[in-house]
């Protein structure tokens, strides 16, 4: 479980190094076009809550002996149907995330400190443990990174018609409500798969800073999707690297990685723009 | 056959009814506005023609395979998202980029394809929503007050290519306006809507009906003299709703000019009594 005791030069092919990449990239991949439309839709709020509610997911798993992947989705999933229930009754969009998100996640942390005779790292699903991943990890990220992305293709049109307006969506004969239900199970997907790569508090920088990133490179939906895959893809290698070099923890290294990119290409977009 | 027609419609948003009792048909290639009050439920009617807003009570009835093309109010778009004018018009379907050219051109936005939606004017991007819609070569376009926000210029400029459009395309036009020459000089018929139907008819024969010239009397009081109408109108004593269009519709001048449409203290509240 501590794969820093490996840490060595001479390591560098070492599988767990492998795996680490794999599961990173697998993640990247589908994290990049879901946080396009978490950016899009203003989601970034309702992204945080659903990974936030993961935490509790862990707690359940835990307790009940369940995989961790079950009761994470399971969780998120929850979490991610009972914002979508709630909005638009009462409380402000942001203030009802907030209260939902901070709960889940101060429950969770309860939550697992009364799960008996398990000493659990609790670090390691906060912020992610990317090189502790075995292989069945990295088959489920890729699994799900599929899931997620096939999903997104085979509703690309109507998703992206019911972003830009739900009334122009509806009488083009779409149902926005169904396709958030698509986006919203997405996400619930990604939390799942990304709380061993880079934890619950980190999985909404994946969604969101590629796909920031990515903004001011793109001219159309498509590209920014694209290239917010490719950001995240670069971010996972980079960070990976400098994890290694450093000494530094994996999954906020990737997250760094990720922010140093957005810096660059909004440098770079505002001189494309001037020039 | 009607291209629409719609029986009794009632909305309620909450425990108000926005729309009470609203009938209405729509004859292939005719132009029928809709004017009246803020308030008044014009885009609501609009919106549960559409099928965006759902209906507590009521029926619509849509000629088989009706082509619609709608025209929102406005429409904002996201700035994190990428979208050129020419992805925008393929939304959800696509088309062959002559046919793009060809629409783009005709509401004078030629060679536009490539710019960015965010980028684009009031009034360009009100042209770009209609092209949207004429690229699914309506049987019956919907529109919103097209022109708010525009100029005064622009409005007119935007009308008249609406009429050209309609003239070459045949298609019928139902349209939300406050513009009040524009419904007196293009419309077939007009429907003053306050939560019901009050009246409705052709501009000619609401044009000598007294309350229309109280309405129209004085170029200048323009949008104000709606206000005016609407508080005047006697159809509300007693919150008749009863009668419907089949009552209004064959109303001649005489007709109007015999019922008593004058002040009458004891019927006295207008609409904002129950706004």
């Amino acid at each position: 479980m501590t794969p820093n005791t490996a840490m060595e030069p001479a390591t560098m092919l070492e599988p767990f190094l492998l795996r680490a990449v794999l599961a990173g990239l697998g993640l990247a991949l589908a994290a990049g076009p879901l946080g396009c439309f978490v950016v899009w839709r203003r989601m970034a709020f309702f992204g945080d809550a659903t990974a936030h509610a993961a935490i509790l997911g862990v707690a359940l798993a835990l307790g009940f002996s369940v995989s961790i992947y079950v009761g994470t989705l399971s969780m998120a999933l929850l979490m991610a149907l009972t914002v979508s229930a709630l909005s638009g009754r009462g409380w402000a969009a942001d203030t009802m995330l907030g209260v939902l998100a901070h709960t889940a996640l101060a429950l969770g942390l309860v939550a697992i400190s009364f799960v008996p005779g398990v000493r659990v790292d609790l670090q390691s699903y906060l912020f992610g443990d990317i090189l502790a991943v075995s292989w069945r990890d990295v088959i489920l990220v890729w699994c799900g990174a599929a899931l997620v992305l096939s999903g997104l293709a085979w509703r690309w049109s109507g998703l992206l018609t019911a972003t830009i307006s739900e009334d122009l969506a509806q009488a083009s004969g779409i149902n926005p409500a169904r396709e958030g239900l698509v986006l919203t199970l997405a996400l619930a997907v990604v939390v799942a798969v990304a709380i061993k790569v880079v934890g619950a508090l980190l999985i909404a920088a994946m969604l969101i800073v590629p796909a920031a990133a990515a903004r001011s490179l793109s001219r159309t939906p498509e590209t920014m999707a694209l290239f917010a895959a490719l950001i995240g893809v670069l971010a996972v290698l980079v960070g990976l690297w400098g994890s290694f070099h450093f000494d530094t923890p994996a999954g906020p290294s990737i997250v760094v990685a990720a922010a140093a990119v957005f810096i660059l290409s909004a440098g770079l977009g505002g001189m494309l723009r001037r020039g | 056959m009607s291209l629409l027609d719609a029986q009794s419609l009632t909305v309620r948003f909450g425990g108000d009814a926005v729309l009470e009792d609203v009938s209405l048909s729509l004859e292939p290639g005719e132009i029928v506005t809709v004017v009246g009050p803020n308030g008044s439920g014009k885009s609501t009617l609009l919106r549960a023609l559409l099928g965006i807003q759902p209906l507590a009570s009521g029926r619509i009835t849509r000629k088989t395979g009706l082509r619609l093309g709608y025209v929102p109010q406005k429409l904002h778009i996201d700035r994190g998202l990428p979208l050129t004018v020419r992805r925008f018009l393929s939304l959800p379907h696509g088309h062959a980029a002559g046919e793009a050219a060809r629409v783009l051109a005709r509401v004078g936005m030629a060679g536009m394809e490539a710019r960015q939606l965010v980028g684009l004017s009031g009034g360009q991007m009100q042209r770009v929503l209609l092209a949207r819609a004429l690229l699914a070569r309506p049987e019956l376009l919907i529109l919103d007050e097209p022109t708010q926000g525009l100029d005064q210029p622009g409005e007119a400029a935007f009308y008249k290519l609406i009429e050209e459009v309609r003239t070459e395309m045949g298609c019928a036009i139902l349209m939300v306006s406050h513009d009040l020459h524009v419904v007196m000089s293009a419309s077939d018929r007009v429907i003053c809507l306050n939560h019901h139907v009050c009246c409705q008819g052709t501009p000619h024969v609401v044009s000598n009906a007294p309350e229309y010239r109280a309405l129209f009397g004085v170029g200048t009081r323009g949008a104000l003299a709606l206000y005016q109408h609407d508080h005047d109108h006697a159809h509300d004593h007693a919150h008749d709703h009863g009668h419907g269009p089949g009552h209004d519709t064959g109303h001649d001048p005489d007709h109007d000019r015999g019922q008593d449409h004058d002040h009458d203290p004891e019927h006295g509240h207008g609409a904002r009594d129950h706004a």
